[in-house]
């Protein structure tokens, strides 16, 4: 098997007396789109600000293209090739979409000229050129996402987190932005999506992780998690699975 | 890419003004004036790039004036070069303020209050320490000359600070137009956001209060020379940390022209009324109060945003500017 790009090894963090994150473990292959899926309040955002480096894991390790990162802060992370965005967009509302996509395009070129070529270029793959030169708070929701999606791909990251950027989209919106994620990983891009949206799950990852009370409590090919009679009891409750049955369950 | 052609005409202009005013009262005000818009340009780089609001910005301009001063009278350095430590001072009572609030991640009214207290530190101990003069303050001796930096004509002292300004203006057009300017506006807008796209916020915000410090500095720097007296409460005392923010503020944060046009207008402003009304004590402030109440009621975004708006509002729509002048939201 191949390396892989990241290694969350029994990672763990509470907040009080809440476990968050409970000797979570997962890992991502490179070049691969791996998801991470799991009901309300898994803990799933929580381990993306740990990967991240947003909250820091009280035990466990996080390992990134064979070094240790853990405890690293957000900035040298981005710096490192690991990206990410935010479940709740947080777009520059006062700049304007170019600038947003350059703070990130300077990342890795201090000239100007190129970087705005960068966040063009950026902004253009993501379907945002004729949108460059408007404020970043006139955008629509759908907007807002493909800006969010852009601004991390303006640092021309190695690993890309996704909290959930097709949240809040309509169907269609869904239709036109799976492409774009698809095209991305076959640009060597390795993803880790936390998403909803099982049909998307379905269509792009290779590997499901499901969180449940911090915990991953399955994982494997997204067709083979759908049936997880232990998945289908996390999301539907104690006994859930036998009434409605999975049908492969034993 | 802008020019830097609007910043060279202003200039141009103003430098011609001492060629048509020859009294020497109007060019008086016209120096403070424009100290005025330098320290506030100090605080547009902190204040209205970074969205880090100083109400502390005495605190530089203070140590510009007493260590340029100090220098001169107490170890005979000469004004040129007691002039630039004064400034280097500034930007490094900047790097160690910033490095020790934002390390303890202090944000918006704390910050605020934080900068508070170190000038009021400062002023107290100005007051009260032998090297500063104490309450007595610090006298200096009268050498006209331009070795001392001490001129006989207001058109020369005038021409000095204008250069002073310039200098600032350019500074800020730089900091625009740089990849600094881009991290120091994200980190303004939204700091988590600034820093998942590998911003390093509290290294930017440090460097962005040493520039500013020095800034502000070089404006006490420039009061020394100019009126050749400082004590604790001129130099740290609170008004120069309101005229600072004042001036940006109205004048519009966060753009180039901002402290220099606020300066113009709430000098003149204060000018006016009390030449108008100057004989019923207070009235003049009363009025003075007012119009500034007007002027950010109806220009939120300052004098050269509301411009701004204005243009947009009449027709001459042009696409949005890609300089990063916006105030923050919220």
């Amino acid at each position: 098997m191949v390396e892989p790009l990241l290694a969350v090894d029994n990672v763990s963090c509470w907040f009080g007396g809440l476990k968050a994150v409970d000797g979570a473990s997962l890992t991502a292959p490179p070049d691969r789109i791996t998801a991470l899926i799991g009901p309300n309040g898994a803990g799933k955002t929580t381990l993306f600000s740990i990967i991240s480096g947003f909250v820091r894991a009280r035990e466990g390790t996080i390992r990134y293209a064979g070094e240790e990162i853990t405890g690293k802060p957000p900035h040298e992370l981005a710096r490192l090739g690991i990206a990410r965005t935010f479940q709740i967009v947080q777009p520059f509302v006062g700049l304007s979409v170019r600038e947003n996509i350059l703070v990130g395009a300077h990342l890795h070129h201090r000239a100007r000229d190129a970087a705005l070529a960068v966040a063009d270029r950026v902004g253009r793959d993501l379907g945002l050129t004729d949108l460059l030169d408007h404020p970043a708070d006139t955008l629509t929701v759908a907007a807002r996402k493909r800006l969010e999606l852009a601004r991390a791909l303006a640092t021309e990251p190695k690993l890309l987190l996704l909290d959930e950027v097709l949240a809040g989209l309509n169907p269609t919106e869904i239709r036109d932005i799976v492409p774009v994620i698809r095209d991305l990983c076959r640009r060597g891009i390795t993803i880790l999506m936390i998403e909803h949206v099982m049909q998307a799950v379905m269509s792009l990852a290779e590997h499901v992780f499901v969180l449940a009370e911090g915990r991953v409590i399955a994982q494997g090919a997204p067709a083979q998690i759908a049936q997880d009679p232990q998945v289908v009891e996390a999301y539907l409750g104690h006994g859930a699975a036998a009434k409605w049955g999975a049908p492969h369950a034993q | 890419m802008k020019s830097f052609a609007p910043t060279a005409i202003v200039i141009a202009v103003l430098a011609a003004v001492p060629l048509v005013v020859q009294s020497n009262a109007t060019l008086n005000f016209l120096v403070v004036t424009l100290m005025i818009a330098l320290a506030g340009q100090g605080w547009n780089i902190l204040g209205g790039y970074g969205g880090q609001y100083s109400f502390g910005h005495a605190a530089f301009f203070g140590t510009g004036a007493y260590v340029t001063a100090i220098l001169q009278m107490r170890y005979g350095v000469n004004a040129w070069p007691g002039f630039a430590i004064g400034i280097a001072a500034g930007a490094a009572l900047g790097a160690v303020i910033g490095a020790l609030t934002f390390r303890s991640g202090l944000r918006g009214s704390y910050f605020a209050l934080v900068t508070l207290a170190f000038a009021e530190v400062l002023r107290i101990v100005a007051s009260v320490a032998p090297i500063t003069g104490a309450g007595v303050g610090t006298l200096m001796k009268l050498e006209l000359g331009a070795r001392t930096f001490q001129f006989q004509s207001r058109a020369a002292f005038y021409w000095a600070i204008l250069a002073l300004v310039a200098v600032s203006l350019v500074i800020a057009e730089l900091i625009e137009r740089s990849r600094f300017g881009t991290w120091l506006a994200a980190v303004r807008e939204n700091e988590d956001a600034a820093s998942a796209l590998g911003v390093d916020a509290r290294k930017v915000k440090t460097a962005a209060m040493t520039i500013s410090g020095a800034i502000t500095a070089a404006a006490g720097c420039f009061y020394a020379q100019y009126f050749l007296f400082i004590d604790s409460g001129i130099a740290y005392g609170t008004w120069i940390s309101v005229e600072a923010l004042l001036t940006a503020i109205i004048g519009g944060v966060g753009t180039v022209f901002g402290p220099l046009a606020g300066a113009l207008v709430v000098k003149s402003l204060g000018e006016a009324t009390r030449l108008l009304i100057g004989d019923a004590p207070g009235l003049d402030l009363i009025i003075y109060g007012a119009v500034l109440v007007l002027v950010i009621w109806i220009m939120p975004r300052g004098l050269i945003g509301g411009i701004a708006d204005a243009r947009k509002v009449f027709g001459r729509r042009k696409p949005a500017a890609t300089s990063i002048t916006k105030v923050p939201h919220g």
